[in-house]
C-alpha cells in the first residue's frame, strides 16, 4: 500500500512535531510513508472564510500531488473532512469536469489518522506507553463533520499506563473555529475559557485531541493562565513509549 | 385606557455581531441565566427525541415536504386563496413590511378598534407591526407570558419560543410591580417571585385584556393548502382565547409556512414539540378555516408575507432556511449563542438559523448588504451542533460558508482599499500556492518567532486588528524553527 502523509500547513509550521510522530509511529508498525513535497494546504481555511476561489486553487495543488496514492494519511480530523466533505462541492460549482473526475478518485482516500489505525490497519494496540492522566477533547469535526466516532479514544483507551479522565461538556465547542477565533475573539475566548475550566477540573495532566487548531486554542489559553496542563496531539502519545 | 407609553425598544442600530456580544458577554447575570435554561431545554430535547426510534426518518420526511411546497410555492399559495377565500376569509398579499403593516393596521381600523390583543408572532416581530400600530393609535398587547414580560420590560426578546430567556424569576417580579399598572391591571400586592404567583398575576392582568379585545392578532405555524386551514401551535392557552373571542382575527404569515396536504401535519406535529419544547405532544393546537358562524370569530384575514422570502428562493443553497419551523432547537445548542444571548444577533430571528435567514430576507443574494448584516454569517464557529439537531435538517453551516462567499465578493468590488482580512487572505494564499514560496515564509516565521518566544508560545505582540485579536486572553504556538517539511528533506538527505 503506497501511504502519503498530508501533514497540513497548520502542523507544518506550528506543530512539526505532530508530522514526526505519525512518521515514527506508522514506522514502527512497519509502514512507510511518502511525503510529496508539493503539498501545501487543503484549503478549509480559506474556503470557512468565504474566499472559494482561492480554496479551489488550493484544491487543485492537493488533487494533483496525492493523485496515485493507495491512502492519504493526516493528523488533522478537520483537514480530512475539508477534503472528503467540501473538495466535491467545491469544484462542482466550478464546473470544471476533469477536476470533479481527478477530486472524485482522490478524496476518498483520505484518511484522518485514527481512521487509517482502526479500519485500514485493524489495530487499537498501537504498543505504545504513556502514564499520565488524559483529557481528550473530541472536537466537532471529529465528530459531526468527519464522523470518527469512538476511534481516538479506543486508541487511547489501548495506551499502558494511560488514564482517561472523564470531561464534562467534551462535545461542545471549544471556541475555535478558524477566523471565527480572532472575527469574533471575545466569544470565542469565551467558549474556551469554560472548556479549559472543565480541563482543569478533570485532573489531567495532558489534554489530547486529533486537531492541533482546537489545541493551539486551548493551549494558548492554558499557557495564557500558567495552567499546569500541557496539550499534545493524539499521534505524539500514540508514538510514545 | 391604559397605554405603556415610553418608546419601544427595536433591534434597529444593533451594532456588528462581535461589537453586540461583547455587551452580553459582559454580563455575568445574563450568562448565567442564559446558560441554565439552554442547557435544561437542550437535555430535555436530547431526552425527548431519543424516545423515538424513527426520528431520523421524520426529519427526512420533513425537509421533503418543506422542499416540495418550495418548489411548488405558487400553485400552492394561489390554492391556499382558493380555499380561504371559499371557508369565508379574506386573503390579502404583502410583498414587504411596510404593505403588511399598512393591510392590517387598514383592517383594525375599519373595525373601530383602537387595541388589539396578539399571539406570540414572529413574522410580526420580523415586520415591526407593534411599533406600526402605534404609529396608528392602535395599542397591540402581547399575551404569550414571555412577550408580556418583554413588553412590559420595554426590552427585546431574544429568543423565538422563550423570548425572556434572558430574565430570571425576581427580574420578572420586578417588572410586573413596576410595570403592570401602566399597561392595564397592576400586579397584585406583595407579589412574590414564586412562578404561581407570576403566572397568577399575568392571568389577571391579561384576562382584561382577552375579554374587552374585539380584534386579535396572530402568526401562523402551518397552513394547509389543499383545506385552507391554518394553525397555531401554542403552550399557554392565551393563542386559544386570541383565536377564538374577538370578532375579527388577523394572520401574518410567511409564505413559507404553507404545507400542502392535511395529512403533512402528522410529521410536523411530531417534530415541532420536541424539538421545541422537549414534548411528546403540544399542549394547545388551533386549527381553523375561514370563519363559522355564530362560533368565534366572524371576519377572518390571512395575509401572506413575502419581505424576501422570494429572493432566498432564488437561491439553491440558501433557500433551505425556509424550511425553518421555528422550534429553536438550533438556538438551545449554539454555543456561540449560549453566551450572547440573542439580542446580538440584531432581529428578532437570533441563533444559527438567524444568521442564515435575516442575511437573506435582507436580500444579500441581490445587492450589497450593511455591516450588520454582513457580520451575521461569521457569528459561528461551525461546529454543526445545529445541524445535527435541525428538525428539517437545514445544514446551517452550509449555508452559513455560501453567505461568507458572498459577502467576500461583495466586499470585493465595493471596497476599493483592502481590508485586513483580505489582505491577509491574499497572502497566506500567496504562501500557500506554491511549496517553495510557503518553505520560505516559514523559515522567515520560524526565525522571527525565535526572538519572541517562551517555550513554545507567544505571551503578547502589540499587532493590530485580527492578528491582535488572538492575544486577548490567548497565547499563541510559535511558529516552529525547523518546519516538518524541513525535518523531512533533511532526514532523507541523512538516509539515502
Amino acid at each position: 500500500m503506497r501511504v502519503a502523509l498530508f501533514v497540513t500547513c497548520f502542523n507544518d509550521l506550528l506543530f512539526p512535531e505532530v508530522g514526526r510522530a505519525v512518521v515514527t509511529l506508522l514506522r514502527r508498525l512497519g509502514h512507510e510513508v511518502d511525503f510529496p513535497a508539493g503539498q501545501t494546504c487543503c484549503g478549509q481555511l480559506h474556503f470557512n472564510a468565504g474566499y472559494r476561489d482561492q480554496a479551489l486553487s488550493l484544491v487543485r495543488r492537493f488533487t494533483r500531488v496525492f493523485a496515485g496514492f493507495d491512502a492519504v494519511v493526516t493528523p488533522s480530523a478537520s483537514c480530512a473532512a475539508m477534503v472528503r466533505t467540501h473538495h466535491a462541492l467545491l469544484v462542482r460549482e466550478a464546473g470544471d469536469g476533469a477536476l470533479e473526475a481527478a477530486v472524485g478518485e482522490v478524496a476518498p482516500r483520505v484518511r484522518e489518522l485514527s481512521e487509517l489505525l482502526v479500519d485500514d490497519l485493524g489495530l487499537t494496540d498501537v504498543g505504545a506507553r504513556f502514564p499520565h492522566p488524559v483529557a481528550f477533547h473530541p472536537t466537532c469535526h471529529s465528530i459531526r463533520l468527519l464522523g470518527i466516532g469512538d476511534r481516538p479514544r479506543r486508541l487511547l483507551e489501548a495506551v499502558d499506563g494511560l488514564t482517561l479522565v472523564d470531561l464534562p461538556g467534551a462535545d461542545e465547542c471549544c471556541g475555535f473555529g478558524g477566523t471565527f477565533a480572532v472575527k469574533n475573539a471575545g466569544t470565542s475566548v469565551a467558549m474556551g475559557t469554560d472548556k479549559v475550566a472543565a480541563v482543569r477540573a478533570s485532573g489531567a495532566a495532558v489534554l489530547t485531541s486529533a486537531d492541533t487548531s482546537c489545541l493551539m486554542h486551548l493551549g494558548g489559553l492554558l499557557s495564557r493562565a500558567h495552567a499546569p496542563v500541557r496539550v499534545m496531539h493524539l499521534a505524539e502519545i500514540l508514538a510514545s513509549r | 385606557m391604559a397605554t405603556l407609553r415610553e418608546p419601544v425598544p427595536t433591534f434597529a442600530g444593533t451594532p456588528p455581531f462581535p461589537k453586540a456580544a461583547a455587551a452580553a458577554l459582559a454580563d455575568r447575570q445574563l450568562r448565567e441565566n442564559l446558560r441554565r435554561a439552554t442547557t435544561t431545554i437542550r437535555d430535555k430535547r436530547a431526552r425527548a427525541v431519543a424516545e423515538r426510534d424513527d426520528w431520523e426518518a421524520l426529519r427526512l420526511a420533513g425537509a421533503a415536504i418543506k422542499d416540495e411546497v418550495l418548489a411548488r410555492l405558487p400553485e400552492l399559495l394561489v390554492k391556499l386563496e382558493e380555499r380561504v377565500t371559499a371557508a369565508g376569509g379574506a386573503v390579502h398579499w404583502a410583498r414587504d413590511a411596510a404593505e403588511a403593516n399598512a393591510i392590517v393596521a387598514g383592517i383594525v381600523k375599519d373595525t373601530g378598534a383602537t387595541e388589539v390583543v396578539k399571539v406570540k408572532s414572529m413574522a410580526t416581530q420580523e415586520i415591526g407591526l407593534n411599533e406600526a400600530l402605534a404609529r396608528e393609535g392602535i395599542a397591540a398587547w402581547e399575551t404569550d407570558l414571555a412577550e408580556l414580560i418583554v413588553q412590559l420590560g420595554q426590552d427585546l426578546p431574544s429568543h423565538f419560543l422563550v423570548p425572556a430567556i434572558h430574565r430570571n424569576r425576581s427580574e420578572i417580579r420586578d417588572i410586573f410591580r413596576r410595570r403592570m399598572a401602566a399597561a392595564g391591571r397592576p400586579a397584585p400586592d406583595g407579589l412574590t417571585d414564586e412562578p404561581r404567583a407570576l403566572a397568577e398575576a399575568a392571568r389577571l392582568h391579561l384576562r382584561e385584556k382577552f375579554l374587552r379585545a374585539r380584534v386579535a392578532i396572530s402568526g401562523a405555524n402551518f397552513a394547509i393548502a389543499e383545506t385552507g386551514t391554518v394553525i397555531v401551535v401554542e403552550s399557554e392557552g392565551n393563542g386559544r382565547m386570541c383565536l377564538t373571542l374577538p370578532e375579527t382575527l388577523i394572520t401574518v404569515m410567511g409564505i413559507e409556512k404553507l404545507l400542502p396536504r392535511w395529512q403533512d401535519l402528522e410529521v410536523f406535529l411530531q417534530l415541532l414539540p420536541r424539538s421545541s419544547t422537549a414534548e411528546r405532544m403540544n399542549p394547545y393546537t388551533s386549527m381553523w378555516t375561514g370563519v363559522t358562524s355564530d362560533d368565534g370569530p366572524q371576519a377572518f384575514h390571512l395575509v401572506l408575507l413575502d419581505n424576501g422570502r422570494s429572493d432566498t428562493l432564488s437561491d439553491p443553497t440558501g433557500r433551505q432556511a425556509l424550511r425553518c419551523i421555528k422550534c429553536s432547537a438550533c438556538l438551545n445548542v449554539c454555543p456561540v449563542y449560549e453566551r450572547t444571548g440573542g439580542a446580538a444577533y440584531g432581529s428578532p430571528y437570533a441563533g444559527p438559523i438567524g444568521a442564515i435567514l435575516v442575511p437573506q430576507l435582507r436580500g444579500i443574494a441581490r445587492h450589497p448588504v450593511d455591516e450588520q448584516t454582513a457580520s451575521l454569517p461569521y457569528a459561528s464557529s461551525l461546529c454543526g451542533a445545529c445541524f445535527e439537531v435541525c428538525p428539517v435538517r437545514i445544514d446551517i453551516p452550509e449555508v452559513l460558508v455560501h453567505l461568507r462567499g458572498q459577502v467576500v465578493r461583495q466586499r470585493g468590488w465595493r471596497q476599493r482599499t483592502l481590508s485586513q482580512e483580505a489582505l491577509l487572505m491574499r497572502s497566506l494564499g500567496l504562501a500557500l500556492g506554491e511549496p517553495r514560496r510557503l518553505a520560505a515564509a516559514e523559515r522567515l516565521a520560524g526565525l522571527a518567532a525565535g526572538t519572541v518566544a517562551r517555550d513554545g508560545w507567544i505571551g503578547r505582540l502589540p499587532l493590530p486588528g485580527l492578528l491582535g485579536a488572538w492575544f486577548r486572553g490567548r497565547d499563541l504556538r510559535a511558529p516552529a524553527r525547523m518546519s516538518f517539511r524541513r525535518w523531512w528533506a533533511r532526514q532523507r538527505r541523512g538516509t539515502t
